[in-house]
Formats: C-alpha cells, sequence, structure tokens
C-alpha cells in the first residue's frame, strides 16, 4: 500500500512536518498490525514553491512537480497538512492542489490536518480543508487533526483529549479504510477513457 | 514534409521599448510576414482566429484571400478556424470562396478556442465546447461532400435543401487539421474522418505531445485509413535565433521575460530545456526540431511561431530569412532521411484532386469530375 502525505510548512524543521509525521507513522503501524505493509512519500511543497508557480503562470507542471502530482494521484491513500493561514489552508496548499485535474482524487481517502499557533483557529479543518476535499471527491475520514503549539506540551483534560490520542483515533480511521478496500485496480489511461465516449457519437 | 509559420495575431507591446504597436499596423505586419514567407521559401502561412484584444485576427479569410493575392505558391492556413462558435455553413462558405480566389492553395484548422466570453458572445455555451467541435465539423464535413444537405443537429437551425456555395475547388473540399493541446476527443475526431492532427507543442512538454500524437495515430488506424505512421501530423514550435547563441539569448530574454502565456514565471533557461522554444544560433533551432521526430514519429507539417512576445516586425523578418537561408533547407534535407517511403506528405490540393480522380476512374463515377 502507498500513503502519500503532502506537507506545507514552511519553516524548517515545521511543526506541520512533524505532525504530517506522527500521523504517517500511526497509520502505517495501525495497518502493520492488520498485515499491510505500508509506503510512506512525503512531499514537501515548501521545495516545490516555484515549481507551483511556475505552473500556474504556464500551464504546465516543471518535472519535480509533475512527479509529486503524478505521487498523490496514484496513491493509494492522502495525509494532508497545512498551517493556518489568515484563516485557513495557506496559499501554498491550495495552490498545488488547484493544479490536480478535478476527478483525479476522486474516492481517495484522505487524513486532514493542520497546525497553528493558537486552538482557535482549529475548524479551518471544518470550514476549510473538509469542504476542500470534498469538493475534489475524496472520502475525508471523520477525525481530523489539528495540532496547536500548545498542544504539542500538554497532556488530556477531562474535557478533551490530547494530541496523541487524536493522532491515533485518526490513524486508526485511516488505517481500517485503506485496509478495507482491497487494491481495486485503478481505472484506465485518461486519454484512452475519453477516447471511447467520440466513437459512441454517431456522426456524418 | 511542409516547413511554415503561424501567427497568433496578438498586439504585444514591445518590452524593450515600450511601444505598442497600432491594429493597423500588426494586422499589415501580418501580411508582410506571410509575404516573407513566401519569399525565404516556406510553404505555409497560417493566422490564428481571435474576437477580443488584444489580438487582430476576427477575419482569417480576408486577410488569407488578400495574401492569395499577393503570392503564389504559399499554402493559406489557419490556427485556429473556431469550429465552436463560427457557424458551419458559413466556414463553408468561406473558406470554398478563399480556396476558388487561391486556387486551392487553402486549407484549415479546426480549433476550439479557450476564451470563455467568446462562448455567450456568439451564443453558444463553453461547456459544449467538445460537442459544439463534433457537431459543427460533422455539417461541415457533409457541405463540401454532398451538393444537397438536410441536416437537423442540436445546435444549430435545420438546414433543408441546403446547398453551400460556391461548390468546393474541383470537388475537392479543402484538407483540414484538428488541432488540439489537451484534448483527446479532438484527436479522436481527427482519427474518425482520416485528417490531419496539429499538436501546439511550443507551452508543452514532450512527454504530453508524445501521448497525444500516439492517441491520434492509433485511432486513425483503427478507423481504417491507413497505419498508425501513416497519419497525418503537424507540430509547432516557436525559435529567436542569432548567429550567435548568446547573442540570440541576450537580445530573447527581457522578450521572454514579460512575454504573454509564460512571461513572469520559469527562467527562460528552464522553459527552453522543458519546451520546444529554442533560443540560440541556427544549428540549435535545427537540433531541436529534428528531436520533435524522435517522439512524434515522422510528420508532415512543421509550424514556427516566429511573432511572437512583442518583436519589432523588422526583427521578425531577420528571423524568417534565417529561417529560409539556414534553417529549413537543412531540416527537408534531415528529415527525409530515413524517412519509410509509404509515410505520406501533407495533402495539398493537387494530391486530393489526384486521388479523387483515381478513385472515380476505379470506381467508374465522375465525383470530383
Amino acid at each position: 500500500m502507498r500513503l502519500v502525505a503532502v506537507s506545507a510548512g514552511l519553516s524548517t524543521p515545521s511543526s506541520t512536518r512533524l505532525l504530517t509525521d506522527r500521523l504517517t507513522d500511526t497509520v502505517r503501524d495501525e495497518l502493520a498490525g492488520q498485515g499491510h505493509e505500508t509506503e510512506v512519500d512525503v512531499i514537501e511543497l515548501r521545495a516545490l514553491a516555484v515549481a507551483v508557480a511556475n505552473n500556474l503562470v504556464t500551464g504546465f507542471p516543471p518535472p519535480q512537480l509533475a512527479a509529486a502530482i503524478e505521487a498523490v494521484t496514484s496513491a493509494d491513500g492522502l495525509v494532508t497538512v497545512t498551517p493556518v493561514f489568515s484563516a485557513s489552508y495557506s496559499g501554498l496548499f491550495k495552490s498545488f492542489f488547484d493544479l490536480i485535474d478535478p476527478g483525479a482524487l476522486a474516492g481517495k481517502p484522505v487524513l486532514i490536518g493542520a497546525t497553528g499557533g493558537t486552538a482557535r483557529h482549529s475548524l479551518v479543518l471544518e470550514h476549510a480543508l473538509r469542504p476542500l476535499f470534498a469538493y475534489l471527491r475524496t472520502v475525508v475520514i471523520p477525525t481530523a487533526v489539528y495540532a496547536a503549539s500548545e498542544d504539542w506540551g500538554s497532556a488530556s483534560d477531562a474535557h478533551t483529549e490530547g494530541l496523541p490520542a487524536r493522532i491515533n483515533r485518526a490513524g486508526r480511521e485511516m488505517a481500517s479504510l485503506l485496509a478495507a478496500r482491497a487494491t481495486d485496480p485503478r481505472p484506465g489511461d485518461d486519454l484512452a477513457v475519453s477516447g471511447k465516449q467520440l466513437s459512441d457519437l454517431r456522426l456524418d | 514534409m511542409q516547413f511554415g509559420i503561424f501567427s497568433v495575431g496578438d498586439v504585444t507591446p514591445d518590452p524593450t521599448t515600450a511601444r505598442t504597436p497600432t491594429e493597423h499596423e500588426r494586422i499589415k505586419a501580418m501580411v508582410a510576414i506571410a509575404l516573407k514567407a513566401e519569399e525565404v521559401g516556406l510553404d505555409v502561412f497560417a493566422t490564428g482566429e481571435h474576437h477580443n484584444p488584444p489580438f487582430v485576427p476576427s477575419s482569417p479569410t480576408t486577410m488569407l484571400g488578400y495574401i492569395a493575392a499577393r503570392t503564389d505558391r504559399l499554402v493559406l492556413s489557419t490556427a485556429t478556424t473556431l469550429i465552436t462558435t463560427s457557424d458551419p455553413v458559413k466556414i463553408a462558405e468561406d473558406f470554398a470562396m478563399l480556396q476558388h480566389l487561391a486556387d486551392g492553395r487553402v486549407d484549415l484548422m479546426m480549433g476550439r478556442g479557450n476564451t470563455g466570453p467568446v462562448y455567450p458572445w456568439f451564443g453558444q455555451d463553453i461547456r459544449q465546447g467538445i460537442n459544439l467541435a463534433i457537431e459543427n465539423y460533422s455539417l461541415l464535413h457533409r457541405m463540401w461532400r454532398e451538393e444537397v444537405v438536410d441536416w437537423e443537429g442540436k445546435f444549430r437551425t435545420p438546414l433543408q435543401g441546403f446547398t453551400s456555395t460556391p461548390r468546393p475547388l474541383d470537388g475537392v473540399a479543402p484538407f483540414v487539421w484538428h488541432g488540439s493541446i489537451r484534448s483527446p476527443e479532438i484527436a479522436e475526431l481527427a482519427g474518425y474522418y482520416g485528417d490531419g492532427f496539429f499538436h501546439n507543442n511550443i507551452f508543452w512538454p514532450a512527454d504530453h505531445t508524445k501521448r497525444m500524437v500516439e492517441l491520434y495515430r492509433t485511432r486513425y488506424a483503427h478507423y481504417g485509413h491507413g497505419t498508425p505512421e501513416q497519419a497525418i501530423v503537424g507540430l509547432g514550435g516557436q525559435v529567436f535565433m542569432r548567429k550567435n547563441s548568446q547573442d540570440a539569448v541576450r537580445e530573447f530574454r527581457p522578450y521572454f521575460d514579460v512575454a504573454p502565456v509564460y512571461g513572469h514565471g520559469p527562467s527562460l533557461e528552464e522553459f527552453t530545456d522543458q519546451t520546444p522554444l529554442t533560443v540560440g544560433s541556427p544549428q540549435q533551432v535545427i537540433e531541436k526540431t529534428l528531436s520533435f521526430r524522435e517522439y512524434a514519429g515522422d510528420y508532415q507539417r512543421q509550424l514556427f511561431l516566429m511573432d511572437h512576445a512583442g518583436l519589432p516586425l523588422k526583427t521578425v523578418l531577420e528571423q524568417l530569412d534565417l529561417l529560409g537561408e539556414e534553417v529549413v533547407p537543412v531540416l527537408r534535407e534531415e528529415f527525409a532521411k530515413g524517412r519509410p517511403a509509404d509515410v505520406p506528405e501533407a495533402p495539398t490540393h493537387r494530391s486530393l484532386l489526384a486521388a479523387a480522380s483515381e478513385a472515380s476512374e476505379a470506381s467508374g463515377d465522375g465525383v470530383a469530375a
């Protein structure tokens, strides 16, 4: 099984990457427990920032970006994590997904995560990321994981789970969805499929 | 193999002088460029079609008719004719008329157009782009081949007992290319009719062009028009040359950096690496162009975009001298090497007429007579 993570953190090291790694590790461990071997590939959007901008301008991806898009569209499942900027996902995060053909992610399991300086932004996951991935017709698992700075140094209390518990819950949900899906053969090449449409039309 | 130029017809400021040509200057420049193309020994001039600023060529057959009167050899074509928003009846009439005036030196390239508002301005819906192209082309195809057409479709008022006039010259329809960058349906359409397929690869990496051309070749063979290798393929290219490649790079960079379409994006070096754009010596242009054959197979028509990025007319004419004197003669020689004998040349009025006469002699009925 191939799990691809998209991390939109801008600093090195970044807490966005830290959360990404915690999430992918958890999914991998859960799947291992169920007898599935998982290959994890993490795409750092920072390294693709110029390529993303160039694609927006020219209409085609430079080679390193084409490889990242191919990895994302061919993955069995995605983990996508963005820092919260101005009450939403970062512009780079959105621009990357703007470059993926609509429909190319349809049906794909996605675990969404976000990081921020304060827990007050946590609903960005529900009002920005979840609608984006619903529009892309992915299957977003119920638990989305938000990590505020304070979460990295605090435990659960009587009212809320701590970050590790949320990560574990999301990881279990994602792993059970991935495991339940026998690896369906991928649909055929786009070109061949849409070519058929025309031969079905009566011409002349 | 045919070599020529195609023009978008954009009015773009020259970034080195900040001067924008007037529409009148640009239109006259396009004509001067076409005349120069014939003078330097090129085979084809193709004009774009647009219905919004900053583009001037809204009326391609008017321009091509004028050029026809001032040239003797040049094949006049389009890149592209909007089959979606133009009435196919008017296309049939306009290009048949042009074909007569130009004594057959005419073909055309169908395209859908990608400017959203143009569709509603002409009463159409961009979401129906592919369906419009399919239906309108099937009508156009019939009008040039059937004297009297009864027709009903979804997008246009029905025709009963309609004869498009003038009839095509010698009863032979102009050859049609279908241009598309991304739509497999258009490659399918070209394959279905056994028409030509032009991939305007100038802003695209080779692997994308390869996939589209392969699809067209496969479908051309599927519909029984010949082998995949015999399908009729055209490609674009865009170049800027000086004898010394460093001079070319130095002179073109300010144009590249702010050019429409790709400007303000990748560097000149990245873009030339990833797309057909070549900025350098004539020898570099020759090498890059010859490499197209590696992924597109032996093909029939090579069109270069030369009047791009706001280059002044004087520079474009110098470029055409280099293209005609130093590049195309070598390309003709090199592309001929190893080209299988059963790969056809691009169809012309003469070759289509000969094929039609042969077919009518064989069947004993005089369709083309």
